[in-house]
């Protein structure tokens, strides 16, 4: 196991705020899309990423648009914290033609390739080999560009990550594998059906790799940037394991169609509390290491709030796509 | 007799063949909780060692299914949705559909390979695929695909007593709630469809999902003096020849309503045989109700414009008929 440096000098009030907040944003998005799904607000499924925050966040916050990242069914989290625009975000879900793929795709479909953002993927472990195809551009590019594969725990027992380590070794790309471990395939408990420890599989390959408590923003942030100044100095892939927990439903609404539950409810509430949510955990690392106080923070909530109810309201207000729209963007000819 | 949902019906079916037979197994994602009910019960019923949760990982899988069968076992390999073929789809194209040819029939492959197919629920493009014209196109194995909650039983029990790797797929949003016989050796012949509407005008051939559709749009012709015969299809290999060239040949007219893409659909095929063997008894064209030639979209406004639709269908034929 590499031993994660501390960095976290490196890390400014700025650096910490813009990070709480990105959370905050995907936090507060996800809770309305949880409560508007209740209604029917929206045609889709959601597969909502509350808990995992400070996973795809400080990695994210390190990276530009040059660099490339490729996710999961669970993708929200992934595209806010690259950078991709909420309010469009928001129309996608809505199934609007203000939306980032003009409601061709929805929730599970979420990508902004302007932005870097490969997008979210409806296959597990699909974006898998996407992501390897974007560090092999990057690493004949020269131009120090990563790329990131976000995956579950349950997509770490697909056959294509071997593939993936492999030739990510062989040919030393700038790859990341972010593993994010929240516990659960589906409703069947990880080690149910999974032998070992996912982030061993990346020894064999002589991949760097980093164990990383997911809910602790600040570690996930120093062992992403290691990976990442590895990444950028052409010194090939690394594998990140970080350990989370998913605080919803695989998917909102399972209870309407599970015959029996599959977790305690005693053991969700625990992820929820001040010492194991990421946000609340961040909130008080923030307010005891930079010069914020509890007033800011309740400020930038508020900023937050105020920011999903516009593109909530954008979403709604925007027009159903163009019928003629089904029929483009299948092939030229 | 009792009137039974789909997913209640194909779980009757599982208990009842896993009952009679050892041999079937079992296995899939989450098989054991089931998150789309077909298997729901049958881990408490038969034990952890028969009814098996799998990790995520469909390629082996579908070949793990190739290995148990040659070996003895009948299994049954649940891949949840139809688009999960594909990301096992090696072992079915290479080996399953494969090695009892190659072998000169050293082998039986009894499998089931269970899963939802088919779109209008917004599930989007990767959710809601219909796979079957590239499993018809592989030759070594059957394809059913039921349309109802009672030939969702019967087809099951003769795909799990089938010793040829069987496809078992069935509408994603369900299939329409019918009266079940209570009979545990219900079985509906692979091969064999069904006429469950007569009529003298038009024949109509659906197949899964299109059936409700296909039978709606039958009772709007109906209202307008169109007699229709409709077929339900059911299987897809082997094909019901007999049946809707005998039906051809009474009404001379013939669409065919699939929820495929239109491009190398069922839908073209069946298309084929009629214009082969029974062409001398057309009217008029074979005409294809089918999904344009894209991915599904997400926003319902888009789907419900590429998958065909009551009106779609009654207008196919209302044009056929010269009525416009
Ligand atoms: C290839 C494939 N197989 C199965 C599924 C169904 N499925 C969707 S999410 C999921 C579980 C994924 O678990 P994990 O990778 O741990 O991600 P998490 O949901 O926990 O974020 C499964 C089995 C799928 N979408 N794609
Ligand atoms: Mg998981």
């Amino acid at each position: 196991m590499m031993s994660i440096k501390n960095y976290v000098n490196n890390l400014s009030d700025e650096d910490l705020k813009r990070i709480y907040k990105k959370m905050l944003m995907i936090r507060k998005c996800e809770e309305h899309l949880g409560e508007a799904t209740k209604n029917g607000a929206f045609p889709g499924a959601v597969h909502l990423y509350i808990g995992q925050e400070a996973i795809a966040v400080p990695l994210c916050d390190q990276l530009n648009d040059s660099d490339w990242i490729s996710s999961t069914h669970r993708g929200h989290g992934h595209f806010i914290a690259k950078g991709g625009d909420v309010k469009k975000m928001m129309a996608e879900i809505y199934g609007k033609s203000t939306g980032i793929c003009g409601g061709k795709g929805g929730s599970m479909h979420v990508a902004d390739f302007k932005k870097g953002i490969i997008g979210a993927n409806g296959v597990v472990a699909g974006g898998m080999g996407l992501a390897v195809g974007a560090a092999l551009a990057s690493k004949m590019d020269g131009n120090g560009a990563v790329s990131i594969i976000f995956f579950g725990d349950g997509a770490a027992n697909q056959g294509v990550l071997m593939e993936a380590m492999n030739i990510c070794s062989l040919w030393n790309l700038p790859m990341i594998f972010m593993c994010e471990n929240n516990q659960y395939s589906e409703f069947t408990h990880t080690s149910e059906v999974t032998s070992g420890k996912i982030v061993d599989r990346a020894e064999p390959f002589g991949i760097p790799k980093y164990e990383v408590d997911g809910n602790n923003a600040v570690d996930v942030w120093q062992a992403a940037y290691q990976a990442v100044q590895r990444g950028r100095n052409d010194e090939g892939p690394s594998f990140i394991e970080a350990h989370t927990y998913r605080q919803r439903g695989h998917v909102e609404f399972e209870y309407t169609f599970l015959s029996r539950t599959y977790r305690d409810q005693s053991e969700v509430e625990l992820w929820k509390t001040n010492d194991k949510d990421p946000i609340l955990r961040l909130e008080s690392y923030f307010i005891e290491h930079s010069k914020y106080s509890g007033d800011d923070i309740e400020k930038i909530q508020k900023e937050v709030q105020d920011e999903v109810d516009d593109a909530v309201k954008f979403a709604i207000e925007s027009p159903e796509p163009e019928i003629s729209s089904a029929m483009d963007h299948m092939i030229e000819r | 007799m009792s009137k039974q949902r789909m997913m209640p019906a194909i779980n009757l079916a599982l208990q009842e063949e896993m009952e009679r037979d050892n041999k079937v197994i079992l296995y899939g994602e989450d098989a054991g909780i089931s998150l789309l009910g077909q298997t729901t019960g049958l881990q408490e019923n038969f034990g952890k060692d028969r009814v098996r949760d799998t990790p995520i990982c469909e390629n082996i899988m579908t070949g793990m299914a190739v290995g148990a069968a040659a070996a003895g076992y009948r299994p049954i390999c649940h891949l949840l949705y139809g688009n999960f073929i594909y990301t096992g789809f090696d072992s079915i194209a290479n080996q399953a559909a494969k090695l009892k040819y190659m072998t000169a029939g050293q082998v039986k492959l009894p499998i089931v390979y269970m899963a939802v197919i088919g779109g209008g629920r917004s599930a989007a493009a990767q959710h809601s695929d219909i796979p079957y014209p590239a499993l018809m196109n592989l030759g070594g194995v059957k394809v059913v695909v039921p349309s109802n909650s009672r030939t969702a039983k019967g087809l099951l029990k003769s795909a799990i007593r089938d010793d040829n790797p069987v496809f078992y797929l069935t509408a994603a949003g369900g299939g329409r709630p019918e009266e079940v016989p209570d009979d545990d050796n219900y079985l509906i012949p692979i091969g064999k469809s069904e006429v469950i509407n007569q009529g003298n005008d038009v024949t109509i051939i659906s197949i899964g999902s299109m059936t409700l559709k296909a039978l709606q749009a039958t009772k709007k012709l109906n209202e307008k003096g169109i007699g229709v015969d409709l077929i339900d299809l059911l299987s897809l290999v082997p094909i019901d020849e007999d049946t809707i060239i005998n039906s051809l040949k009474k009404t001379g007219r013939v669409i065919i309503v699939d929820e495929a893409r239109d491009i190398c659909s069922a839908a073209s095929h069946i298309s084929a045989i009629l214009s082969d063997k029974a062409f001398k008894y057309l009217k008029s064209p074979i005409k294809r109700v089918t999904v344009k030639d894209v991915a599904i979209p997400y926003s319902p406004i888009l789907e419900s414009h590429v998958i065909p639709e009551v009106a779609d269908i009654v207008n196919c034929i209302e044009e056929l008929l010269e009525l416009n």
